[in-house]
């Protein structure tokens, strides 16, 4: 223990000056208390300020036109998601004129209750038709020159949430398409 | 009768030894601790359930916001050799002690002819300076040199290839953000970060 004995070193005869003995003990228990304290909040800011990210990766892209393939995909199993202004957004599922059967155009928001409950369920759907888990769900994500950064990411977001085996970001319209997010609007 | 005297314990432990060990560590997380940087271009990133952590090092973050992008990087050895090989490609001559303040600095968003001139500023009159954007269209794609020379000078120090991250503002508009990719993609960079903030789980 840190005591300081201060004992008076053998005894005087006499009147001896008896100095009053003080207990040099300090109570070390507020500032254990400081101590940790500070150590808490130190280690989780240092750890906790970090941002997050999330991971993108994108096709190749090559600007020979003649090497750029055109892979065909079964209808059935692709969804289109096109994201317009004012947080717009529209699905379709397979293609824009024949689409399959309760996938027609349909605007949906964004979140929980719209567009990944269709998710979860065309999810489910496209592996009762294929039959093959190597075979899942193609999302395919327009984002339209009015949508911003937030739709994308939200989208994105939901992508992660409900576990598309495959998606793509792709950047080309069709008039239809054009058509879809401007002529729905009051 | 004989009396059993028992033994009156005191009950303070000795917190010498624990005092110790807590401000060891104290001191150790304080001194390791890295002080937040102001941002350049302060930007509100939109939020994600995704948690993956940003690397610490080998990383360069494009901050795109207001239709500007800033550019910035991890690391004061590559900054120094990045900033470096810049100047040979654009022929802008860095002194010692400008490279110096730049490996310090935080991300900027000016043309390499004006570079200097940031540099000489405080850190507090930086973000008051209204940068205006790493050029980026097609005549005068700096942001693409920037980028390359960083990946070359990153290989160069590290010998680890350069992660890109982008941090975008959540009501920048989408074709700004494409913009960025684009310019990312033609040089084979195909994979890459975006800056997320943080959502709760039951989005």
């Amino acid at each position: 223990m840190a005591e300081l004995n201060t004992g008076d070193g053998g005894g005087g005869k006499g009147g001896k000056v008896r100095s009053k003995k003080q207990n040099s003990k300090v109570d070390l228990t507020a500032m254990v208390d400081l101590a940790f304290l500070l150590i808490t909040f130190f280690m989780l800011t240092t750890t906790l300020s970090k941002p997050q990210s999330m991971s993108l990766g994108l096709p190749d892209k090559d600007d020979d036109p003649t090497k750029n393939k055109d892979v065909k995909v079964d209808e059935n199993r692709t969804m289109t998601i096109l994201l317009g202004d004012d947080d717009k957004l529209v699905r379709y599922v397979g293609l824009i004129g024949s689409p399959v059967s309760g996938g027609a155009p349909k605007d949906m928001t964004y979140g929980k209750e719209g567009i990944r409950k269709e998710l979860l369920s065309r999810k489910k759907a496209v592996l009762q038709y294929t039959g093959d888990k190597n075979k899942g769900m193609i999302v395919i994500i327009k984002p339209s020159k009015k949508s911003n950064y937030r739709n994308l990411i939200d989208i994105l977001d939901e992508m992660a949430i409900t576990d598309v085996p495959t998606y793509a970001i792709v950047n080309e319209f069709s008039p239809e398409e054009t058509k879809l997010l401007e002529g729905n609007k009051e | 009768m004989a009396k059993i005297k028992m033994n009156k314990k005191s009950t303070s432990t000795d917190m010498t030894a624990m005092c110790d060990v807590a401000f060891l560590l104290l001191t150790f997380f304080i001194l390791t601790a890295t002080a937040k940087v102001p941002e350049a271009l302060p930007v509100d990133t939109p939020a994600s359930t995704v948690q993956t952590k940003l690397p610490e090092s080998d990383l360069a973050t494009l901050t795109i916001g207001k239709g500007k992008v800033f550019f910035d990087l991890k690391g004061r050895e590559v900054r120094k050799r990045a900033l470096e090989l810049m100047g040979q490609k654009y022929g802008v001559v860095f002194s010692n002690e400008e490279m110096e303040k730049f490996a310090l600095m935080e991300g900027f968003g000016v043309p390499i002819q004006n570079l200097k001139q940031i540099i000489a500023m405080k850190s507090a009159d930086r973000t008051k300076a209204d940068q205006p954007g790493v050029p980026k269209d097609s005549l005068d794609n700096q942001l693409a040199e920037w980028v390359q020379n960083s990946r070359l000078a990153n290989i160069e120090t590290n010998d680890k290839e350069l992660q890109i991250a982008i941090k975008g503002d959540a009501k920048e508009e989408y074709p700004a953000i494409k913009k960025v990719m684009d310019i990312l993609q033609d040089q084979k960079i195909n994979s890459f970060s975006l800056v997320t903030g943080l959502r709760g789980k039951d989005f």
